[in-house]
């Protein structure tokens, strides 16, 4: 981080690549953030209600709990217009950074402020799947908070956008019949029909076919001229390089690099030998 | 600026940005001597996901009650999606519970002895008491799972948490009224006809619901830390069915049959789901006296739901910021 900040310091912005032209102003702050998750002695699973209880009984407390220290002081500055890419290997601390800026993860110590609230669109983040899309449409907006009138007027354009009619009268099924890429596709169009102060993004664009690749890219460039920040965790350095102009790169949870793509890219493919 | 203005203009930054040019922190301002929070504070950021207040809370939640409506009706259609006879089972299946209680409790263990006004009014003792009880049981036992099967919602969308057990409490209603109508055909099918007594059902219902989602959103927060209790709360509940008096005479069973000394009897008849059932009983069986009551019922009713409503409201809030974790 350190290196990224001494070379681009002083140097006058020549470019202003889908920032705007007022003044930086920083939408997120992340202060040497540390996150650190519990899990509880390795007792997962949902075995009969006897078993349950068997296991409440024998649980000695305090006892079985082991820490993970996800995300090690982990500090930067975002600014407005910005589309900041996440790299990193598997489990690195990317979708917990991005928990933690979202505030569903609270820190271990050190703090996230943010402008007005941030929203995490997950490929996980499934929504009700008994329900047909078009419930499924209605009801995440309201959850945003969007009007009913809000809804009405954007639903045509949500469901145009996620594409999912295209190969048939899928909108009025319900969910769990989508295929993965059609449901994080409508979930993707439904998180991107709101403007979003801070906007992150898991991986969501890797499921969707090209022709909605292209599309969600070309949505989060103008959800960016709408003057919001945007993060991309993916594991494509395509498409952090097509979308963003920032990259932080998380190793083991400790922030190894920050600065300009192509910089940072480089580095990376060297450090996993592409 | 046109999209594929943008796009040129990403591309040349990445053109460019191995010489070093990049622009991707500021250039020197003074900001640079501020600290985190003073900056944070000078462009009014605010630390992520901390807790509102709780009349700010309140006032979100009121936001967004039309989520909160279409997510309970949504879940209630969504319930029995998959079943070849669909919507027929919020009907049936309070139904045949009530057949096998009737079975069970009433032919083969002899429960019907003690009914108020004679055996031929323990079916619809018995139906009224499934039904009030069973509103109770699904949004405790829901609630549990209120967080939890929802994590996808919670991680991906912001909305005050609460929604969730509330919408749970509000389905359940939605659910009751359901049975209210295979309720008002047995009641009519057993000779007891509509009478302005029916009318106490409203807010006798009305404490109930408030008290339900107390129930939920405590269970809620339970549930979201310890997933265990999802498996130990049906245990927790058949416990208090069978100590709230759902398919006996409560006051006759722990007084005749069990010699019960009586505070245990006033502490069993004072609990919210004895409560509940006992005035709801009073609305709709005319051999139900206020004999039968407990002294003072209309305070314990509104106290409870009063007391758990509130009290689980601000309780759930307290955690507000940490459900995500799941």
């Amino acid at each position: 981080m350190a290196v990224a900040e001494e070379t681009e310091r002083g140097e006058p912005a020549a470019e202003t690549a889908g920032r705007p032209a007022e003044p930086w102003v920083p939408t997120v702050i992340a202060e040497d953030l540390d996150i650190v998750y519990r899990v509880y002695g390795g007792s997962k699973g949902k075995g009969s209600a006897t078993a349950a209880l068997n296991r409440i009984v024998r649980r000695k407390p305090g006892g079985g709990v082991r820490e993970i220290h996800a995300v090690k002081g982990v500090s930067f500055t975002a600014y407005r217009g910005q589309a900041i890419g996440l790299i990193g290997s598997n489990g690195s601390g990317k979708s917990t950074l991005l928990k933690a800026i979202a505030g569903l993860l609270p820190a271990e110590s050190g703090k996230v402020y943010s402008d007005g609230q941030p929203s995490l669109l997950g490929v996980n983040a499934a929504m009700m799947s008994d329900l047909t899309g078009e419930r499924n449409v209605i009801l995440g907006g309201l959850a945003m908070g969007m009007s009913r009138e809000e809804i009405q007027a954007r639903y045509q354009g949500i469901v145009d956008f996620s594409g999912i009619q295209d190969k048939g009268d899928f909108i009025t099924l319900p969910m769990r019949t989508y295929s993965s890429g059609m449901a994080a596709r409508l979930r993707f169009s439904i998180a991107a029909a709101k403007q979003h102060d801070v906007l992150m993004i898991d991986e969501a664009l890797a499921t969707g076919d090209k022709k909605f690749q292209k599309r969600s890219e070309a949505r989060i460039r103008e959800l960016r001229k709408e003057a919001g920040t945007v993060f991309l965790v993916s594991h494509n350095n395509k498409s952090i390089r097509d979308t963003c102009e920032r990259v932080l790169w998380l190793e083991k949870g400790k922030l190894v690099q920050d600065g300009p793509t192509e910089e940072v890219l480089k580095e990376y493919e060297k450090f996993t030998g592409k | 600026m046109t999209l594929r203005s943008v796009r040129t203009r990403v591309s040349k930054v990445s053109e460019t940005s191995h010489q070093g040019a990049a622009d991707v922190t500021p250039p020197p301002s003074p900001d640079d001597r501020l600290s985190s929070a003073e900056l944070a504070a000078k462009y009014g950021l605010s630390v992520s996901g901390a807790r509102p207040s709780l009349v700010e809370y309140v006032r979100q939640l009121w936001s967004r009650r039309h989520f909160i409506l279409a997510f309970s009706r949504a879940k209630l259609t969504a319930q029995y999606s998959q079943a070849k006879l669909g919507q027929l089972w919020q009907v049936a299946t309070p139904l045949l519970n009530a057949a096998v209680y009737f079975f069970i409790f009433g032919i083969l263990l002899g429960g019907r002895k003690g009914t108020p006004g004679g055996q031929e009014n323990y079916i619809p003792f018995l139906v009224t008491g499934v039904f009030v009880f069973t509103f109770t049981q699904t949004s405790v036992l829901n609630g549990v799972r209120a967080i939890s099967s929802n994590l996808g919602l919670v991680r991906a969308l912001h909305f005050p948490r609460a929604a969730l057990p509330i919408s749970i409490s509000l389905q359940q209603l939605q659910q009751l009224l359901y049975s209210m109508i295979v309720l008002v055909v047995i009641l009519l099918g057993f000779g007891q006809f509509p009478t302005w007594s029916w009318l106490i059902a409203v807010p006798a219902l009305g404490c109930q619901l408030l008290f339900n989602t107390g129930m939920a959103l405590i269970m809620a927060r339970m549930g979201s830390k310890t997933p265990d209790l999802a498996q130990l709360m049906p245990f927790v509940m058949r416990t208090w069915m069978y100590a709230s008096g759902v398919m006996f005479p409560l006051d006759y069973m722990l007084r005749v049959r069990a010699g019960a000394p009586e505070w245990l009897i006033s502490v069993a008849q004072c609990n919210p789901a004895a409560v509940y059932m006992d005035l709801m009983r009073y609305a709709f069986i005319d051999d139900f006296t206020g004999a039968y009551l407990p002294p003072h019922v209309w305070v314990l009713a509104l106290g409870w739901g009063l007391l758990v409503g509130i009290g689980g409201f601000v309780f759930f809030w307290k955690a507000e910021e940490r459900y995500g974790r799941g």
